[in-house]
């Protein structure tokens, strides 16, 4: 379970370096993000939160049960939407309003 | 290296829950200078960056402080300290109500009551909880937050705390921090075992992986007592993703079931180790695999249990989508993760007094580095960095600054400057650390032995351990980053060598799991007390201390010695 940054989205605003809980992610040459440590990352999605261009998703490593699905996350007033797409391109989405409690 | 200095009145390590909430608490101390050092950001750092389900320390309707500390002592069979358990649950709503007017939402009932969860817990949305908390800190006028510098000694003369250690993580900037009196929020310690998936998802664990027992390491090598290492905590998890298994089975109340279907909870006892040792059992006696009975439930619990874990836990949601089967259609597979050292959930931690002070004059421990004091979760955290903050800052007014005597600053730069200039080494700290973790799973009763250790294995363990603080003295760092994870290795060593000291000096089996010694499987008498630790001239003492019980308090009497 790691994250991934594209390249061509990323604009090096450095956000997602600043919020990464464990260090993991660095400014490369060209002064855009990447993960140093892939293995490291503990599936918190900060990164994702922090990132305004929509640049970084998350996956499940394959040793955990990952089949190729990712997972984004952008906010629209007080929702989180979630995006999941799978390998084959369809797209699931979750509205989780965070000003509601959860249920459970 | 570029060598910096600050002075401070009251210097805060860690900005996780309870650093934090030790500087919003000293907001209200204007003249009070605080420092808050964070080896991340503030914003997401620490246990709650992905967010928490729910608030699990809160003294619901018709329960009193004095239900929770009977509750936490039963569950740790009597070895907690009653006195710090009770200071805490006494400020467990406060600390709660604080929260919300800083903006957590907390559900509530038709007539403004918080609307609990089980006994002890309400319901919130918490994903973006440690943002709020950071923000306040961040607010306060007198408080000022360091990030990204990370702290790897305190500053102690004559047992009196003068001030920190420490270095920038990416930048080549060495920090030494003056300060009057210290708050330790550092957290516990995850990363000494072998983990459920060593593979490319290593750290895919339960506890934060950047929580490498910093405070512990510090405070053993300063000389500061700890206490009850050897009760580990061992959480029973959902298996691959480690994501919490509580929001599952309080919330739709699923049974814990074996592979048969048949109901094994109250087969083995109700304790937290005890539903750990019910699930290792069941495998074990080839009735496995373990479930979480969720199949049945309705369309819209699915969908309810899909957003609380977005909230906490994404890589369950995405994991329950990604393979077309949520929980109403399959059961939810549970597994024991690997032992973790955490204070707030079992007793393991500094030895304080009930203002949170350490062994160390001036030095304040709070939240999961705290011990003595389990099943505090976040609240608890919160309440403890309250208790620590007040009590610094009577400390900071009561007591003069004293200046360093001897001053050590060009010896701790040498010291990091040396594993930035070695270029003789071979192995490297990734080795050592997968090593560390090998020793610990086969010899200290890690996933392999079901947790189970002898006392001829720990000994091995102990020789093993020793032998790779050795070897880590001698690793390269290539960078920052690299000097980074020497120091998070290093401190996970020292953890490692005094849980061993801890699970020797406890001679019975009164935790299954947690600390199950096949030389001794069976609970004694003798084990009625706590057993504590201290670094002396390099070796580890046990010391065995009298349980705090009865309304007792226990102040401490021999702090300089």
């Amino acid at each position: 379970m790691s994250i991934q940054i594209q390249q061509n989205k990323c604009t090096g605003c450095g956000q997602c370096i600043e919020a990464c809980p464990g260090n993991l992610i660095k400014r490369g040459e060209g002064g855009k993000a990447w993960i140093r440590h892939i293995r490291d990352c503990w599936g918190c999605t900060s990164c994702l939160k922090e990132c305004r261009f929509g640049a970084i998703c998350f996956y499940l490593g394959a040793d955990i049960g990952g089949r190729g699905s990712t997972l984004t996350v952008r906010k629209e007033g007080d929702v989180n939407i979630w995006s999941i797409t799978d390998r084959e391109g369809r797209l699931q989405q979750i509205r989780v309003d965070q000003k509601k409690a959860n249920q459970y | 290296m570029e060598a910096k200095e600050i002075q401070t009145d009251i210097l805060i390590i860690g900005g996780g829950t309870a650093g934090c909430f030790a500087g919003i608490t000293l907001g209200e101390y204007r003249d009070i200078d605080v420092l808050i050092v964070e080896k991340a950001n503030v914003k997401r750092s620490g246990c709650l960056a992905a967010g928490v389900n729910a608030i699990n320390a809160y003294i619901t309707e018709g329960k009193t402080p004095q239900d929770y500390v009977n509750y936490a002592k039963r569950d740790a069979e009597g070895i907690v300290r009653e006195d710090l358990l009770l200071t805490m649950s006494e400020r467990l709503n406060r600390v709660t109500e604080h929260m919300e007017k800083l903006g957590l939402v907390i559900l509530k009932d038709d007539q403004g009551k918080y609307v609990a969860r089980g006994d002890r817990n309400i319901k919130i949305n918490g994903e973006n909880i440690k943002p709020i908390l950071a923000k306040a800190a961040a607010r306060q006028k007198n408080v000022k937050i360091l990030n990204h510098v990370n702290i790897t000694d305190f500053i102690v003369e004559n047992n009196r705390i003068k001030g920190a250690y420490g270095f920038h993580v990416d930048q080549p900037i060495c920090y030494t921090i003056y300060a009057n009196a210290v708050i330790c929020g550092t957290g516990g310690a995850a990363g000494l075992y072998r983990p459920n998936n060593p593979g490319f998802s290593r750290h895919k664990i339960w506890y934060p992986p950047f929580n490498t027992g910093a405070g512990y390491s510090m405070g053993i090598r300063a000389g500061a007592e700890m206490t009850t290492f050897e009760m580990r905590f061992i959480a029973l998890r959902c298996k691959d993703t480690i994501a919490p298994t509580g929001t599952i089975a309080q919330g739709v109340s699923a049974e814990q079931i074996n592979g048969q279907g048949e109901n094994y909870e109250d087969k083995y006892g109700l304790t937290t180790s005890q539903r750990v040792y019910g699930t290792v059992e069941e495998n074990r006696k080839g009735r496995g695999p373990c479930y979480l009975k969720t199949k049945g439930i309705t369309k819209e619990q699915e969908e309810d249990l899909y957003k609380a874990y977005l909230n906490m836990a994404p890589s369950q949601t995405l994991k329950w989508i990604e393979t077309g089967k949520g929980p109403s259609q399959e059961n939810v597979e549970v597994e024991g993760s690997e032992p973790y050292i955490v204070g707030g959930h079992t007793a393991s931690g500094y030895w304080v007094d009930t203002k949170r002070q350490t062994t160390i004059q001036g030095l304040f421990a709070a939240g999961d580095v705290a011990g003595g004091c389990p099943q505090k979760y976040v609240t608890g955290a919160l309440a403890e960095g309250e208790i620590a903050a007040e009590a610094a800052a009577e400390f900071h007014r009561a007591n003069p600054y004293e200046p360093v005597k001897k001053d050590t600053r060009k010896k701790k730069q040498k010291e990091y400057e040396a594993y930035l200039k070695n270029d003789r080494a071979v192995l490297t700290t990734g080795q050592l650390e997968e090593t560390m973790q090998k020793v610990m799973d086969q010899y200290a009763g890690g996933i392999s032995t079901n947790y189970q250790y002898s006392e001829g294995k720990l000994r091995m363990a102990d020789e093993k351990i020793m032998l790779l603080l050795e070897l880590s003295r001698h690793l390269a760092a290539r960078d920052m980053d690299g000097l980074l994870r020497i120091y998070e290795l290093r401190e996970r060593l020292v953890v490692c060598q005094v849980l061993i000291a801890h699970l020797l000096g406890r001679k019975e089996t009164r935790w299954h799991s947690f600390a199950e010694n096949t030389t001794y499987p069976e609970k004694s008498e003798d084990g009625m007390v706590y057993v504590n630790s201290k670094l002396k001239n390099g070796k580890i003492e046990i010391l065995y201390r009298e349980l705090v019980t009865g309304g007792k308090v226990y102040e401490h009497t021999d702090t300089a010695e």
